[in-house]
């Protein structure tokens, strides 16, 4: 761990308007913290405290309205909340990985292809690149006989391991994880416990939204409660502080 | 009650950590047909190997800025350069006619949502993609034929029907040998212009999919079209919206999706099925 943060949120801001209500959602408002490499952070916090919108707004799903996000990439430091369109799409192309819990295929593109694609963008050659896509879809637990179908006929269960195996066969840099393990089952929990404890020791730092997470208990190393704005380390030792 | 709702965005900064130069740079389009303002001081970048996507209701303006892209028409006012080897900074506005025409036959393709714009519909398949190849000097019967198949295969059209007619062909199949065409020569620049509009779903998944994976393996740029947004959500990296001759609002198509900044954005998102 080196003593530069990778990512340092400064008093990070997100309101929508909604113009057809005439009205403002403020989602969260002046969220700080830092992320160092190989570190996990766990976001706790009651429905709609803003959690899987505050994932969102790093990886500019949403634009903030106000804050930083100085994220230091392989190319230089950059303010994520403020940064070109075509530089965040680089950053999430070689750098940061954003896993949901919903699969977004396109028709008719079978499982071993779509999660080699991360990998052929990278020029990896295709022979090579839908071996490693078998490997992950079998340490997922995804039959053979799927792996050359199309996904959308596939359970939500199944469609999550092809969507975990295309997430995290490219390490990356920073992975942004929102409740990825819903719908998943025990073995495919497991599998995914052990990827993300090999990207860790890799120096994969990690910020995570869990329906459950004890799934994770064993990576945690802070959580921010975004509903009472505590942050706690692994000690269990609570202190206030300014998010 | 009312609110104050101008609260602004942060304002994005120019590109830093992207080494590339845009492709394509348009400034300042504007054209007006008769009272009607097509185009209203519009600005576009596009850079290498992205798929910019441009959606906006009929008569927003769209088709006009793609027709300008392909140099068939040009602006009351307005510059365009695109990024090609020793053109670098040269307003292809000002090129005579037949210059704009050479250079939009080498550099640029285009498939149109209608395949009586871009195929002659009574040649042979191979024939249509051969005659770009034709006017981009090439002579050799065996060449021709050899480079048509490849651009048709390419295209995933089924090569035992290479030398059937356009009027003979499924709409999934005369929007392929467009595609073909339009790569033939390799462009640097490919213009879709609603390419899946009128075909059945199923069909319209296969056109997409043969478009991401040339965008892949041939690192083509290009610059889509659609009312359907869930062809350019599917798509493109980046989405322009138009209304009224105007970009209201750009942005990475999810952020413009899932968090669209203009009041007419808003609508159309939610209005989407």
């Amino acid at each position: 761990m080196t003593s530069t943060p990778l990512l340092r949120v400064q008093g990070l801001t997100k309101t929508f308007r909604m113009y057809h209500l005439d009205s403002m959602l403020h989602a969260f408002e002046g969220v700080s913290f830092d992320l160092f490499e190989g570190e996990f952070i766990l976001l706790r916090g009651h429905n709609g405290a803003g959690k899987s919108t505050l994932l969102r707004t790093i990886w500019r799903s949403y634009l903030p309205v106000g804050g930083h996000v100085f994220y230091r990439s392989n190319h230089g430091e950059i303010d994520l909340a403020n940064a070109a369109d075509v530089d965040i799409a680089l950053l999430r192309r070689e750098e940061i990985g954003f896993v949901t819990q919903f699969l977004n295929a396109r028709p008719r593109v079978a499982a071993q292809d779509i999660v080699a694609e991360p990998l052929l963008l990278a020029g990896v050659s295709r022979a090579e690149a839908l071996d490693q896509a078998r490997h992950w879809l079998d340490q997922f637990g995804v039959r053979p006989e799927l792996w050359r179908a199309y996904p959308s006929t596939f359970s939500g269960g199944e469609q999550q391991k092809v969507n975990l195996a295309r997430a995290l066969i490219l390490p990356q840099k920073l992975l942004l994880l929102d409740e990825p393990t819903a719908s998943l089952d025990a073995g495919a929990r497991a599998a995914l416990l052990r990827r993300l404890a090999e990207l860790k020791r890799q120096g994969v730092a990690i910020i995570g939204v869990f329906h459950h997470p004890g799934d994770v208990e064993t990576l945690i190393d802070r959580e921010i409660n975004l509903s009472t704005r505590v942050v706690a380390d692994e000690t269990t030792e609570r202190e206030d502080v300014a998010l | 009650m009312s609110l104050d709702l101008g609260l602004p965005a942060l304002e994005r900064a120019e590109p830093r950590l992207m080494r590339a130069e845009p492709l394509l740079t348009m400034s300042g389009i504007s054209k007006r047909f008769g009272n009607v303002r097509a185009l209203r001081n519009v600005d576009a970048k596009v850079y290498p190997g992205e798929v910019m996507g441009i959606v906006g209701e009929s008569g927003s303006g769209k088709s006009t800025l793609l027709r300008m892209m392909n140099l068939e028409d040009t602006p009351d006012t307005g510059d365009y350069t695109l990024r090609l080897p020793g053109r670098e900074n040269e307003n292809l506005f000002d090129l005579a006619r037949y210059e704009r025409r050479m250079l939009c036959a080498r550099h640029i393709g285009i498939v149109y949502q209608n395949p009586h714009l871009g195929l002659l519909m009574k040649h042979s398949s191979s024939g249509n993609v051969a005659e770009r190849l034709l006017i981009a000097g090439e002579r050799s019967f065996d060449v021709l034929r050899d480079k048509a198949r490849e651009a048709l295969d390419a295209s995933e059209f089924p090569l035992d029907r290479m030398d059937a007619r356009p009027i003979e062909l499924s709409g999934g199949m005369q929007q392929r040998v467009q595609l073909a065409k339009a790569i033939a020569l390799e462009p640097a620049l490919l213009l879709l212009d609603e390419p899946t509009t009128g075909l059945d779903v199923s069909v319209q998944a296969l056109v997409l999919d043969t478009l991401k994976r040339l965008q892949r393996d041939r690192k083509i740029t290009m610059v889509l079209v659609s009312h359907d947004l869930g062809v350019i959500r599917t798509m493109a990296d980046r989405v322009m919206v138009m209304r009224h001759g105007e970009v209201v609002e750009q942005g990475l198509a999810d952020q413009v999706f899932q968090d669209p900044q203009h009041a007419y954005t808003q609508q159309l998102v939610h209005a989407k099925l």
